[in-house]
Protein backbone atom coordinates (compact mmCIF):
# COMPACT_ATOMS: atom_id res chain seq x y z
CA UNK A 1 0.00 0.00 0.00
CA UNK A 2 2.53 2.23 -1.01
CA UNK A 3 0.55 4.77 -2.95
CA UNK A 4 -1.10 7.39 -1.34
CA UNK A 5 -5.24 7.61 -1.37
CA UNK A 6 -6.14 9.73 -4.04
CA UNK A 7 -9.90 11.16 -2.69
CA UNK A 8 -7.53 12.11 0.70
CA UNK A 9 -4.81 13.84 -1.16
CA UNK A 10 -7.44 15.92 -3.01
CA UNK A 11 -9.43 16.34 -0.52
CA UNK A 12 -6.69 17.51 2.14
CA UNK A 13 -7.77 14.95 4.36
CA UNK A 14 -4.70 14.87 6.90
CA UNK A 15 -3.65 11.43 8.83
CA UNK A 16 -5.26 11.44 12.46
CA UNK A 17 -7.82 14.26 11.62
CA UNK A 18 -11.97 13.86 12.45
CA UNK A 19 -12.79 13.40 8.85
CA UNK A 20 -9.80 10.47 8.52
CA UNK A 21 -11.38 8.69 11.48
CA UNK A 22 -14.75 8.83 9.14
CA UNK A 23 -13.85 7.42 6.15
CA UNK A 24 -11.92 4.65 8.22
CA UNK A 25 -15.02 3.64 9.02
CA UNK A 26 -16.24 2.83 5.16
CA UNK A 27 -12.67 1.30 4.78
CA UNK A 28 -13.99 -0.91 2.09
CA UNK A 29 -15.71 1.84 0.00
CA UNK A 30 -11.80 3.33 0.40
CA UNK A 31 -9.94 1.14 -0.37
CA UNK A 32 -12.02 0.42 -3.36
CA UNK A 33 -12.30 3.78 -4.39
CA UNK A 34 -8.96 3.68 -4.63
CA UNK A 35 -8.33 0.71 -6.61
CA UNK A 36 -10.98 2.23 -9.88
CA UNK A 37 -8.59 4.86 -9.70
CA UNK A 38 -6.02 2.48 -10.37
CA UNK A 39 -7.91 0.09 -12.62
CA UNK A 40 -8.56 3.01 -14.42
CA UNK A 41 -5.51 4.74 -14.95
CA UNK A 42 -2.85 2.31 -14.36
CA UNK A 43 -4.64 -0.51 -15.86
CA UNK A 44 -3.22 -3.91 -16.72
CA UNK A 45 -4.36 -3.55 -20.01
CA UNK A 46 -4.53 0.17 -21.91
CA UNK A 47 -5.18 -1.65 -25.35
CA UNK A 48 -8.59 -0.78 -25.81
CA UNK A 49 -8.44 2.51 -24.48
CA UNK A 50 -5.01 3.86 -24.20
CA UNK A 51 -3.61 5.80 -21.35
CA UNK A 52 -2.91 9.01 -23.02
CA UNK A 53 -6.69 8.85 -24.38
CA UNK A 54 -7.47 8.09 -20.64
CA UNK A 55 -5.96 11.48 -19.36
CA UNK A 56 -7.17 13.60 -21.87
CA UNK A 57 -10.84 12.82 -20.87
CA UNK A 58 -10.18 12.76 -17.62
CA UNK A 59 -8.80 16.42 -17.83
CA UNK A 60 -11.91 17.48 -20.06
CA UNK A 61 -14.79 16.11 -17.92
CA UNK A 62 -12.87 17.41 -14.49
CA UNK A 63 -12.32 20.57 -16.32
CA UNK A 64 -16.23 20.74 -17.34
CA UNK A 65 -16.81 20.71 -13.64
CA UNK A 66 -14.74 23.89 -12.52
CA UNK A 67 -11.55 24.66 -11.33
CA UNK A 68 -10.67 22.68 -8.69
CA UNK A 69 -7.53 20.53 -7.36
CA UNK A 70 -9.43 17.64 -9.10
CA UNK A 71 -9.10 19.31 -12.36
CA UNK A 72 -5.49 20.54 -11.63
CA UNK A 73 -4.58 17.32 -11.09
CA UNK A 74 -6.01 15.45 -14.18
CA UNK A 75 -4.07 18.35 -16.21
CA UNK A 76 -0.84 17.40 -15.11
CA UNK A 77 -1.32 13.76 -15.20
CA UNK A 78 -2.11 14.99 -19.44
CA UNK A 79 1.22 17.10 -19.28
CA UNK A 80 3.02 13.86 -17.99
CA UNK A 81 1.90 11.68 -20.87
CA UNK A 82 4.43 11.68 -23.93
CA UNK A 83 1.26 11.41 -26.02
CA UNK A 84 -0.99 13.70 -24.05
CA UNK A 85 0.62 16.40 -23.23
CA UNK A 86 0.74 17.52 -26.99
CA UNK A 87 -3.09 17.25 -26.68
CA UNK A 88 -3.29 19.52 -23.68
CA UNK A 89 -4.08 23.22 -25.58
CA UNK A 90 -6.76 21.71 -27.47
CA UNK A 91 -8.42 20.10 -24.35
CA UNK A 92 -8.38 23.20 -22.15
CA UNK A 93 -10.10 24.80 -25.24
CA UNK A 94 -12.44 22.56 -25.48
CA UNK A 95 -13.64 22.62 -21.65
CA UNK A 96 -13.95 26.49 -22.64
CA UNK A 97 -16.32 25.87 -25.29
CA UNK A 98 -18.12 23.35 -23.71
CA UNK A 99 -18.45 24.81 -20.07
CA UNK A 100 -22.07 24.92 -19.14
CA UNK A 101 -24.74 23.81 -16.09
CA UNK A 102 -26.61 20.51 -15.72
CA UNK A 103 -28.16 18.47 -15.22
CA UNK A 104 -30.50 18.85 -18.47
CA UNK A 105 -32.10 16.90 -21.37
CA UNK A 106 -35.16 15.21 -22.73
CA UNK A 107 -37.14 11.44 -21.03
CA UNK A 108 -38.89 9.72 -23.08
CA UNK A 109 -41.79 10.95 -24.61
CA UNK A 110 -44.71 11.20 -22.24
CA UNK A 111 -45.70 12.85 -18.91
CA UNK A 112 -42.17 13.29 -18.35
CA UNK A 113 -41.55 15.43 -21.93
CA UNK A 114 -42.85 18.71 -19.27
CA UNK A 115 -39.34 18.47 -17.63
CA UNK A 116 -37.29 18.52 -20.66
CA UNK A 117 -34.99 20.84 -20.60
CA UNK A 118 -32.68 22.54 -23.62
CA UNK A 119 -29.44 23.18 -23.33
CA UNK A 120 -25.71 22.58 -25.40
CA UNK A 121 -25.43 19.75 -27.73
CA UNK A 122 -21.43 20.23 -27.51
CA UNK A 123 -19.66 19.50 -30.83
CA UNK A 124 -15.62 19.84 -30.90
CA UNK A 125 -14.42 22.68 -32.58
CA UNK A 126 -12.92 22.69 -35.65
CA UNK A 127 -9.85 23.44 -34.92
CA UNK A 128 -9.78 20.87 -31.79
CA UNK A 129 -10.98 18.06 -34.46
CA UNK A 130 -7.34 17.29 -36.27
CA UNK A 131 -5.29 17.70 -32.94
CA UNK A 132 -7.73 15.15 -31.17
CA UNK A 133 -8.36 12.54 -34.01
CA UNK A 134 -11.65 10.90 -34.48
CA UNK A 135 -11.31 8.27 -31.55
CA UNK A 136 -10.95 11.60 -28.99
CA UNK A 137 -13.33 13.80 -30.67
CA UNK A 138 -16.37 10.77 -30.68
CA UNK A 139 -15.17 10.71 -26.89
CA UNK A 140 -15.09 14.07 -25.68
CA UNK A 141 -18.48 14.44 -27.10
CA UNK A 142 -20.39 11.69 -25.66
CA UNK A 143 -18.41 12.59 -22.27
CA UNK A 144 -19.84 15.96 -22.46
CA UNK A 145 -23.18 14.00 -22.68
CA UNK A 146 -22.64 11.68 -19.96
CA UNK A 147 -21.79 14.67 -17.62
CA UNK A 148 -24.74 17.44 -18.31
CA UNK A 149 -27.53 15.28 -19.92
CA UNK A 150 -27.12 11.87 -19.29
CA UNK A 151 -30.95 11.12 -19.88
CA UNK A 152 -30.07 12.04 -23.53
CA UNK A 153 -28.24 9.32 -23.85
CA UNK A 154 -29.41 6.90 -27.25
CA UNK A 155 -27.73 3.90 -28.76
CA UNK A 156 -27.22 5.99 -31.44
CA UNK A 157 -24.29 7.37 -29.51
CA UNK A 158 -23.03 4.16 -28.88
CA UNK A 159 -22.97 3.49 -32.65
CA UNK A 160 -20.94 6.79 -33.02
CA UNK A 161 -18.20 5.65 -30.95
CA UNK A 162 -17.87 2.13 -32.54
CA UNK A 163 -17.98 3.87 -36.01
CA UNK A 164 -14.83 6.13 -34.27
CA UNK A 165 -13.27 3.00 -33.63
CA UNK A 166 -14.08 2.34 -30.14
CA UNK A 167 -14.26 -1.41 -29.27
CA UNK A 168 -17.29 -2.83 -26.95
CA UNK A 169 -14.68 -2.70 -24.11
CA UNK A 170 -13.38 0.25 -24.79
CA UNK A 171 -16.59 2.14 -24.36
CA UNK A 172 -17.19 0.01 -20.98
CA UNK A 173 -13.93 1.36 -19.88
CA UNK A 174 -14.42 4.65 -21.20
CA UNK A 175 -18.15 4.87 -19.93
CA UNK A 176 -16.51 3.88 -16.58
CA UNK A 177 -14.37 6.33 -16.20
CA UNK A 178 -16.09 9.46 -17.00
CA UNK A 179 -19.01 7.69 -14.49
CA UNK A 180 -16.43 7.11 -11.48
CA UNK A 181 -14.78 11.04 -12.06
CA UNK A 182 -18.80 12.13 -11.59
CA UNK A 183 -18.42 10.54 -8.10
CA UNK A 184 -14.45 11.21 -7.59
CA UNK A 185 -15.07 14.96 -8.25
CA UNK A 186 -18.27 14.95 -5.91
CA UNK A 187 -16.63 13.28 -2.92
CA UNK A 188 -13.45 15.01 -3.00
CA UNK A 189 -15.93 18.72 -3.11
CA UNK A 190 -18.60 17.22 -0.33
CA UNK A 191 -15.21 16.33 1.74
CA UNK A 192 -13.90 19.24 1.49
CA UNK A 193 -17.04 21.48 2.24
CA UNK A 194 -17.41 19.46 5.13
CA UNK A 195 -13.67 19.36 6.15
CA UNK A 196 -13.72 23.49 6.23
CA UNK A 197 -17.10 23.28 8.46
CA UNK A 198 -14.97 21.40 10.94
CA UNK A 199 -12.24 24.24 11.30
CA UNK A 200 -8.53 23.92 10.47
CA UNK A 201 -7.73 21.53 13.16
CA UNK A 202 -9.94 19.16 13.08
CA UNK A 203 -10.24 19.18 9.06
CA UNK A 204 -6.30 18.86 8.84
CA UNK A 205 -6.82 21.79 6.48
CA UNK B 1 -26.78 -4.10 -30.85
CA UNK B 2 -29.32 -6.23 -28.66
CA UNK B 3 -32.68 -6.77 -28.40
CA UNK B 4 -34.42 -3.17 -29.49
CA UNK B 5 -37.59 -4.92 -30.28
CA UNK B 6 -38.14 -6.10 -27.34
CA UNK B 7 -38.35 -3.30 -25.12
CA UNK B 8 -41.10 -1.08 -23.92
CA UNK B 9 -39.91 1.43 -22.06
CA UNK B 10 -40.86 2.98 -18.97
CA UNK B 11 -42.36 6.69 -19.62
CA UNK B 12 -42.78 7.67 -15.70
CA UNK B 13 -40.64 6.97 -12.23
CA UNK B 14 -41.90 3.76 -10.97
CA UNK B 15 -41.22 1.94 -8.23
CA UNK B 16 -42.13 -1.20 -9.97
CA UNK B 17 -39.56 -4.04 -10.65
CA UNK B 18 -38.59 -3.15 -14.28
CA UNK B 19 -35.65 -4.71 -16.76
CA UNK B 20 -32.52 -3.52 -18.56
CA UNK B 21 -31.51 -4.10 -22.13
CA UNK B 22 -27.96 -3.11 -22.90
CA UNK B 23 -26.94 -1.26 -26.15
CA UNK B 24 -23.91 -3.15 -27.10
CA UNK B 25 -23.11 -6.98 -26.94
CA UNK B 26 -22.47 -8.09 -23.06
CA UNK B 27 -20.04 -10.76 -23.02
CA UNK B 28 -21.56 -14.37 -23.21
CA UNK B 29 -22.26 -16.65 -19.98
CA UNK B 30 -20.20 -19.13 -21.49
CA UNK B 31 -17.32 -16.78 -22.24
CA UNK B 32 -16.51 -15.84 -18.86
CA UNK B 33 -13.21 -16.72 -17.05
CA UNK B 34 -12.02 -16.62 -13.43
CA UNK B 35 -11.08 -13.17 -14.14
CA UNK B 36 -14.83 -12.33 -14.86
CA UNK B 37 -16.41 -14.14 -12.21
CA UNK B 38 -13.41 -12.03 -9.50
CA UNK B 39 -14.68 -8.87 -11.28
CA UNK B 40 -18.58 -9.93 -11.01
CA UNK B 41 -17.73 -10.66 -7.00
CA UNK B 42 -21.07 -12.45 -6.57
CA UNK B 43 -21.36 -15.28 -9.68
CA UNK B 44 -25.27 -14.90 -8.88
CA UNK B 45 -24.75 -11.48 -11.36
CA UNK B 46 -23.54 -13.55 -14.53
CA UNK B 47 -27.20 -13.89 -15.45
CA UNK B 48 -27.41 -9.79 -15.40
CA UNK B 49 -26.85 -8.29 -19.06
CA UNK B 50 -25.38 -4.96 -16.94
CA UNK B 51 -23.33 -6.83 -14.85
CA UNK B 52 -22.20 -8.89 -17.99
CA UNK B 53 -21.69 -5.83 -20.07
CA UNK B 54 -19.70 -4.04 -17.48
CA UNK B 55 -17.10 -7.07 -16.69
CA UNK B 56 -15.82 -6.20 -20.01
CA UNK B 57 -13.44 -4.72 -17.51
CA UNK B 58 -13.18 -6.62 -14.82
CA UNK B 59 -10.90 -4.60 -12.31
CA UNK B 60 -12.63 -1.86 -12.78
CA UNK B 61 -16.32 -3.82 -11.91
CA UNK B 62 -14.80 -5.65 -8.91
CA UNK B 63 -13.39 -2.39 -7.45
CA UNK B 64 -16.85 -0.17 -8.33
CA UNK B 65 -18.91 -3.12 -7.21
CA UNK B 66 -17.28 -3.44 -3.45
CA UNK B 67 -17.11 0.38 -3.28
CA UNK B 68 -21.09 0.57 -3.62
CA UNK B 69 -21.69 -2.37 -1.24
CA UNK B 70 -19.83 -0.44 1.36
CA UNK B 71 -21.24 2.64 0.83
CA UNK B 72 -24.57 1.60 0.89
CA UNK B 73 -24.82 -2.00 2.93
CA UNK B 74 -22.38 -1.25 5.60
CA UNK B 75 -24.24 -0.51 8.53
CA UNK B 76 -22.59 -0.75 11.47
CA UNK B 77 -22.80 2.27 11.88
CA UNK B 78 -23.70 6.04 10.45
CA UNK B 79 -26.66 6.74 8.29
CA UNK B 80 -29.75 4.44 8.43
CA UNK B 81 -29.74 2.28 5.18
CA UNK B 82 -33.15 4.00 4.28
CA UNK B 83 -31.45 7.41 4.46
CA UNK B 84 -28.82 6.10 2.20
CA UNK B 85 -31.24 4.84 -0.40
CA UNK B 86 -33.22 8.14 0.01
CA UNK B 87 -30.23 10.26 -1.91
CA UNK B 88 -29.71 7.53 -4.36
CA UNK B 89 -33.12 7.48 -5.66
CA UNK B 90 -33.27 11.57 -5.24
CA UNK B 91 -30.01 11.93 -6.68
CA UNK B 92 -31.52 9.72 -9.79
CA UNK B 93 -34.81 11.53 -9.68
CA UNK B 94 -32.89 14.56 -10.38
CA UNK B 95 -30.25 12.99 -13.17
CA UNK B 96 -33.54 10.98 -14.52
CA UNK B 97 -32.21 7.73 -14.56
CA UNK B 98 -36.19 5.84 -14.24
CA UNK B 99 -33.92 2.51 -14.06
CA UNK B 100 -31.90 3.47 -10.69
CA UNK B 101 -34.76 5.55 -9.50
CA UNK B 102 -36.71 2.51 -9.49
CA UNK B 103 -34.53 0.08 -7.55
CA UNK B 104 -33.75 2.45 -5.01
CA UNK B 105 -36.90 3.89 -4.11
CA UNK B 106 -38.46 0.78 -3.88
CA UNK B 107 -35.17 0.29 -1.09
CA UNK B 108 -35.89 2.96 0.86
CA UNK B 109 -39.40 2.62 0.91
CA UNK B 110 -38.46 -0.71 2.29
CA UNK B 111 -35.91 0.56 5.16
CA UNK B 112 -38.19 3.47 5.64
CA UNK B 113 -41.67 2.35 5.89
CA UNK B 114 -42.52 5.26 3.97
CA UNK B 115 -43.47 4.53 0.55
CA UNK B 116 -46.35 7.02 0.11
CA UNK B 117 -43.39 9.69 0.46
CA UNK B 118 -40.93 8.12 -1.56
CA UNK B 119 -43.59 8.12 -4.24
CA UNK B 120 -44.01 11.71 -4.25
CA UNK B 121 -40.54 11.74 -4.87
CA UNK B 122 -40.56 10.10 -7.85
CA UNK B 123 -43.68 11.65 -8.55
CA UNK B 124 -43.41 15.40 -7.74
CA UNK B 125 -39.50 15.57 -8.05
CA UNK B 126 -36.95 16.76 -5.76
CA UNK B 127 -38.90 20.03 -4.56
CA UNK B 128 -41.33 17.39 -2.78
CA UNK B 129 -41.92 18.17 0.66
CA UNK B 130 -40.97 14.83 2.40
CA UNK B 131 -40.28 16.93 6.51
CA UNK B 132 -37.44 18.58 7.73
CA UNK B 133 -35.02 15.55 7.62
CA UNK B 134 -35.64 13.64 4.57
CA UNK B 135 -35.54 17.39 2.62
CA UNK B 136 -32.23 18.02 3.58
CA UNK B 137 -30.92 14.33 2.36
CA UNK B 138 -32.88 15.32 -0.81
CA UNK B 139 -31.23 18.96 -1.22
CA UNK B 140 -27.54 18.09 -0.41
CA UNK B 141 -28.10 14.88 -2.81
CA UNK B 142 -29.23 16.79 -5.56
CA UNK B 143 -26.85 20.05 -4.72
CA UNK B 144 -23.83 17.76 -5.25
CA UNK B 145 -25.64 16.20 -8.14
CA UNK B 146 -25.60 19.64 -9.92
CA UNK B 147 -22.78 20.45 -12.41
CA UNK B 148 -20.86 22.69 -11.37
CA UNK B 149 -21.41 20.94 -8.00
CA UNK B 150 -23.48 23.21 -5.75
CA UNK B 151 -23.29 21.54 -2.59
CA UNK B 152 -21.80 24.08 0.16
CA UNK B 153 -21.87 25.28 3.83
CA UNK B 154 -25.46 25.57 3.73
CA UNK B 155 -25.71 21.78 2.79
CA UNK B 156 -23.89 20.48 5.98
CA UNK B 157 -25.72 23.00 8.58
CA UNK B 158 -29.37 22.18 7.28
CA UNK B 159 -28.13 18.68 7.33
CA UNK B 160 -26.89 18.78 10.96
CA UNK B 161 -29.92 20.84 11.81
CA UNK B 162 -32.06 17.81 11.01
CA UNK B 163 -29.64 15.60 13.30
CA UNK B 164 -27.29 14.21 11.11
CA UNK B 165 -23.44 13.92 12.61
CA UNK B 166 -20.59 14.14 10.57
CA UNK B 167 -20.21 10.92 9.89
CA UNK B 168 -23.55 10.83 8.82
CA UNK B 169 -22.96 13.32 6.34
CA UNK B 170 -20.10 11.33 4.65
CA UNK B 171 -22.45 8.75 4.12
CA UNK B 172 -25.07 10.87 2.13
CA UNK B 173 -21.78 12.42 0.05
CA UNK B 174 -20.85 8.55 -0.54
CA UNK B 175 -24.43 7.72 -1.27
CA UNK B 176 -25.29 10.68 -3.13
CA UNK B 177 -21.63 10.67 -4.97
CA UNK B 178 -21.79 6.98 -5.83
CA UNK B 179 -25.18 7.22 -7.81
CA UNK B 180 -23.75 10.33 -10.51
CA UNK B 181 -21.16 7.14 -11.21
CA UNK B 182 -24.46 4.65 -11.06
CA UNK B 183 -26.89 6.72 -12.91
CA UNK B 184 -23.96 7.64 -15.77
CA UNK B 185 -23.51 3.84 -17.30
CA UNK B 186 -27.11 2.73 -16.52
CA UNK B 187 -28.74 5.79 -18.44
CA UNK B 188 -25.87 5.50 -21.27
CA UNK B 189 -25.17 1.81 -21.91
CA UNK B 190 -28.75 1.13 -22.39
CA UNK B 191 -32.34 1.09 -21.59
CA UNK B 192 -35.08 0.51 -18.80
CA UNK B 193 -37.81 -1.80 -20.30
CA UNK B 194 -41.29 -2.71 -18.38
Amino acid sequence: MGTQDIIDTLAGIEPESALDAIRARRLQARENAQKSYLALFEPIDASAFSLAERAAVAAFVTGLHGESPVAAFYREKLAANADGAPLLDAIKAEIERGKTSGPYGAYPAGPLSVENTAGLIYRVSAEGKPVLGARLVAALEHAHLLVFRPRDAASADMKALLVAGWSNTGIVTFSQLVAFLSFQVRVVTGLRVLGASLGPTAAGA
Amino acid sequence: MSAANNVNPPVVFTQDELGWVSWIDPLPEGELTERHFAGLVDRARAKSEYFRLLVRDPEVLEARTKTDKDIFYNVADGLPRAERELAAAATSRYNGCIYCASVHARFASTYSKRRDDVQRLLEEGVKADLGERWNAVVKASVALSATPIAFGPDNVEELRRAGLDDAEIVDVINGASFFNWANRLMLSLGEPTK
